[in-house]
């Protein structure tokens, strides 16, 4: 099992922070225009999820799923998004995204005054923090596929 | 998700430095702006900029989902004012259109030892609240006036804090190919 690459982005759909684990395949772009395709997909499935749902949606968008991977999404009620890579092993990411939210995000990048909420984060704290608490993780496996 | 009341930790701090410590900074303020208005204004942006951050604490330690309503908002910032300051107001006084609401605190734990000077009967020395209160609704997309209307600190038997819903904000598109 493992765990590819991580974005955050704010309420305004800016990427606050990318980190990539094991990523075997580059898209060949820079990293703002990639993190612009993906907020723009991310935008679109959520309202295609909600538009198209037969019934009353709760939370909507949870994940996706290819032949190689998954893609987790998690949306806090104060819209900043977390999106999550694994391979398709990977169980509880919804806990794990929603952990690194309270244990990781709140703590280290709302707390410190620091850093601006609508600024790529700077902070090495919370960088050596998220890296420690996503390798703890029992889906993270350290070695390449 | 099921996350249930007693995970929520909080760290426990004495009211009274709370109090002691908001009203030396309000005292600071009155000196550095002297006109009790633009400490009132600079208080509710204090407040703003609180709420902002707040909110994020709130939702990763309840772990609650969006507002179905506004009732659902009155009853999830009760649950803050007690997380925050130990304190449970009332929600009371709706209006008939259901947009507006009020809460009522018994007792309010920043202006407890504290008395207003004569020449002070306009500050609204608790502010702050009704700018957290705008910042943190404003997170998760609900756009509110706050104000005070009644001040033990003025001679009512309670503080009152008015809520009222303005609008519901759109969640931003994403910017466009360049």
């Amino acid at each position: 099992m493992t765990i590819h690459n991580i974005y955050i982005f704010d309420h305004k759909g800016g990427l606050l922070y990318y980190h990539e684990w094991n990523r075997i395949k580059q898209s060949g772009m820079t990293s703002e225009e990639e993190a612009k395709l993906m907020y723009g997909m991310l935008f679109s499935i959520k309202s295609f999820v909600n538009k198209i749902s037969p019934i009353d949606t709760k939370e909507g968008f949870l994940y996706y799923k290819t032949s190689k991977y998954t893609l987790h999404f998690m949306e806090t009620p104060s819209r900043i998004k977390f999106v999550l890579n694994t391979d398709n092993n990977a169980q509880d990411m919804r806990e794990l995204l929603q952990q690194i939210y309270s244990q990781v995000f709140v703590e280290y990048v709302v707390k410190n005054p620091l850093s601006k909420l609508s600024e790529p984060i700077q902070s090495e704290l919370f960088k050596t923090k998220l890296d420690a608490f996503v390798k703890q993780s029992p889906s993270f496996l350290a070695k390449p596929l | 998700m099921s996350r249930s009341s007693s995970r929520i930790d909080t760290k426990k701090v004495n009211s009274e430095l709370v109090t002691l410590t908001y009203g030396a900074l309000v005292a600071q303020m009155i000196k550095d702006l002297d006109n009790a208005d633009d400490v009132s204004k600079q208080l509710e942006r204090l407040g703003y900029n609180m709420g902002i951050r707040i909110v994020e604490d709130f939702l990763s330690k309840t772990g609650s989902g969006r507002c179905l309503d506004l009732k659902d908002t009155a009853d999830k910032v009760q649950m803050a004012f007690k997380m925050y300051l130990g304190v449970q107001p009332n929600v009371a006084n709706w209006s008939a259109a259901g947009d507006e609401f009020s809460f009522i605190l018994d007792s309010n734990p920043l202006t407890e030892l504290v008395e207003l000077p004569d020449d002070l009967k306009n500050l609204k020395y608790c502010n702050i609240i009704c700018g957290v209160l705008r910042g943190a609704l404003e997170m998760v997309h609900l756009d509110v006036q706050s104000w005070i209307v009644q001040d033990q600190l003025k001679g009512d038997s309670n503080t009152e804090i008015r809520l009222k819903f303005i609008r519901r904000l759109e969640d931003s598109i994403p910017a466009g190919e360049d």
